[in-house]
């Protein structure tokens, strides 16, 4: 059992059950039992079983799930979500890593860098979001450095990249973050590894592409992709930055769940809750391929909590 | 060989980090004291300070807000730090049937989106009579920051011995005396990086508190957007700002701790 191997001693005297059971159900019931409530109470509503809901019946139906696909709003936020939070891991990835990589290993400035690279981490995306308008907005601060450097003449000559079709805005608020998170977690990596092996390859005569593709990217690939992974289970489900910076419609599937919940038409209800579901569903995939991944690169033999 | 190229390209990462970290705090700070930030100007050619006495002045709702966030954010990390002890001890220091179903439930709320559940959870706290209530919010809180500090504080208790309150107990001392000059000593930068940890969930919150507060439960951050959508850029700013600094402030306490724990 890897889940209990190196915690408990043999010093230690395991209490009766009941104890046990009594130290553990406080936090149980306000976690699992909360959540599990409001999850069951989803799956209800989803299936039309709800008396304060139009619509509502006594025998579950799945028609709400199936006329998500049919719902043209719903399919055009589905596309919008999976190309956001894709692009959105693949930016920070790259970044990320190019980052690291540039930052290099000295160990002397590492402290400072480090702080700089946890600062993102304690600013809400609420705030970021707002920063991102005022940076991105066709009058915001980028398009006026595009006027005085003389590439366009007015705000109009700039891109739309806020409340824009493709979620470029959204895109470059998640980037805004989730870059120094990759950058935070590959340095470390780096930091762990030390140089002899980019030493040996390089004296074995291997190129630098050669370096990063063969000696590298396989040391940060495990780290890297569990964060990844992260980063797009977050993004998918996450409100708040499409909320702000995304349009009406295509609007992120979180958004369209929310206005669907938040809408006056109660007959909306049950497609909310069978959008959130879906959601939920999506997110708990790519979370189960993480905590494989995890335990995978891990290795068994160690004592891991979970 | 070539030293030129890499120190380049590392103080290239250097200022593309701290582009990252400071340009949305420098930008929010500066619309905050901004009057008129018309185009083309890169910086505001009129600065004020109305946007941040309207702030301290706590109208608008302002300071029922901050008291809110602040009272909510005190009491969700008190009751983590006390749910979470006595779970996280159970499942750093013993073994027994079931530990991994009792891991998942734990799990689960970091791991799937609060969304959804939050959605069904107002309806189940309308029947309840918990809906658009303090204590329903601090509820749904304590769902998003229970698992957080449980899995600090099962960090903190694997690292530590519980032989020593065995000793303690054989020289005599009592329960309590064990648990204040033993145990508490032992694991309170744990307990005090959990409650770190549970105080910034509930205080980031937005759409939790807004979905089964109803907009009833004003917090910081909902205040801050309702000013964003209402047009008062400088307020929002201002806002803004006060949203994120204890947030930075209880980064720089806790990252000492994350060594400790």
């Amino acid at each position: 059992m890897p889940i209990s191997a190196g915690i408990a001693g043999d010093a230690v005297m395991t209490p009766a059950q009941p104890r046990l059971a009594a130290m553990l159900l406080p936090a149980l019931l306000v976690v699992g039992g909360v959540f599990g409530l409001g999850i069951l109470e989803v799956l209800r509503q989803s299936v039309g079983m709800s008396a304060s809901v139009p619509g509502g019946s006594a025998s579950p139906t799945l028609s709400h799930y199936l006329s998500l696909f049919h719902d043209r709003e719903i399919r055009a936020a589905l596309g919008l979500t999976l190309w956001v939070a894709s692009i959105s891991t693949a930016l920070s990835v790259v970044c990320g890593v190019g980052l690291a990589l540039g930052l290099g290993r000295s160990r002397r400035s590492l402290r400072g860098v480090h702080t700089l690279l946890q600062a993102p981490l304690a600013l809400p995306h609420l705030v970021v979001a707002l920063a991102a308008m005022t940076l991105l907005a066709q009058s915001g601060l980028l398009a006026r450095a595009a006027f005085a450097i003389g590439l366009i003449d007015m705000p109009s000559g700039f891109p739309v990249l806020v409340n824009d079709r493709a979620g470029v805005g959204i895109i470059i608020a998640y980037a805004l973050k989730e870059v120094p998170f990759i950058a935070l977690v590959a340095t470390t990596l780096l930091a762990r590894r030390g140089e002899e092996y980019d030493e040996l390859a390089r004296t074995l005569g291997a190129s630098p592409w050669q370096r990063l593709r063969y000696v590298t990217w396989p040391f940060l690939a495990p780290g890297v992709g569990a964060a990844a992974l992260m980063i797009f289970a977050y993004v998918f489900s996450a409100f708040e930055t499409p909320f702000l910076l995304g349009q009406p419609f295509p609007a992120m599937l979180p958004v369209v769940a929310q206005q669907r919940f938040m809408s006056p038409d109660l007959a909306d209800r049950p497609a909310a809750m069978a959008c959130a579901l879906l959601l939920t569903a999506i997110a708990a995939i790519v979370v189960r391929v993480y905590l494989t991944a995890a335990g995978l690169a891990a290795g068994r033999d160690r004592p891991v909590l979970f | 060989m070539a030293s030129a190229r890499p120190a380049a390209s590392r103080a290239l990462a250097v200022v593309a980090v701290a582009a990252c970290a400071l340009v949305p705090l420098a930008i929010v700070l500066v619309s905050s004291v901004a009057s008129r930030w018309y185009w083309p100007a890169l910086i505001p050619s009129e600065w004020t300070t109305r946007a941040w006495r309207y702030v301290v002045s706590g109208s608008g709702g302002i300071a029922t807000a901050l008291v809110t966030s602040g009272g909510l954010a005190l009491v969700v990390a008190a009751a983590s730090v006390a749910l979470s002890l006595p779970a996280a001890r159970a499942l750093a220091l013993h073994t027994f049937a079931g530990k991994r179903v009792v891991l998942f439930a734990l799990l689960l709320p970091m791991l799937a989106p609060p969304l959804a559940a939050a959605m069904g959870l107002h309806s189940v706290f309308l029947r309840a009579g918990l809906a658009d209530s303090f204590a329903g919010v601090v509820l749904v809180h304590l769902v998003a920051a229970v698992p957080y500090a449980t899995f600090v504080l099962a960090g903190t208790f694997a690292g530590f011995d519980p032989e020593l309150e065995a000793q303690a107990r054989t020289l005599g001392a009592r329960r309590w005396s064990v648990w204040t000059r033993i145990t508490l000593p032992a694991i309170a930068p744990g307990v005090a990086l959990a409650a770190i940890l549970a105080f910034v969930v509930s205080w980031s919150q937005y759409v939790l508190t807004l979905l089964v507060g109803g907009g009833r439960v004003l917090t910081v951050p909902l205040v801050l957007v309702a000013f964003q959508r209402g047009g008062d850029e400088g307020v929002a700013a201002a806002l803004s700002v006060v949203f994120v600094a204890p947030l930075l402030l209880l980064f720089a306490l806790a990252a000492p701790l994350f060594e400790d724990a």
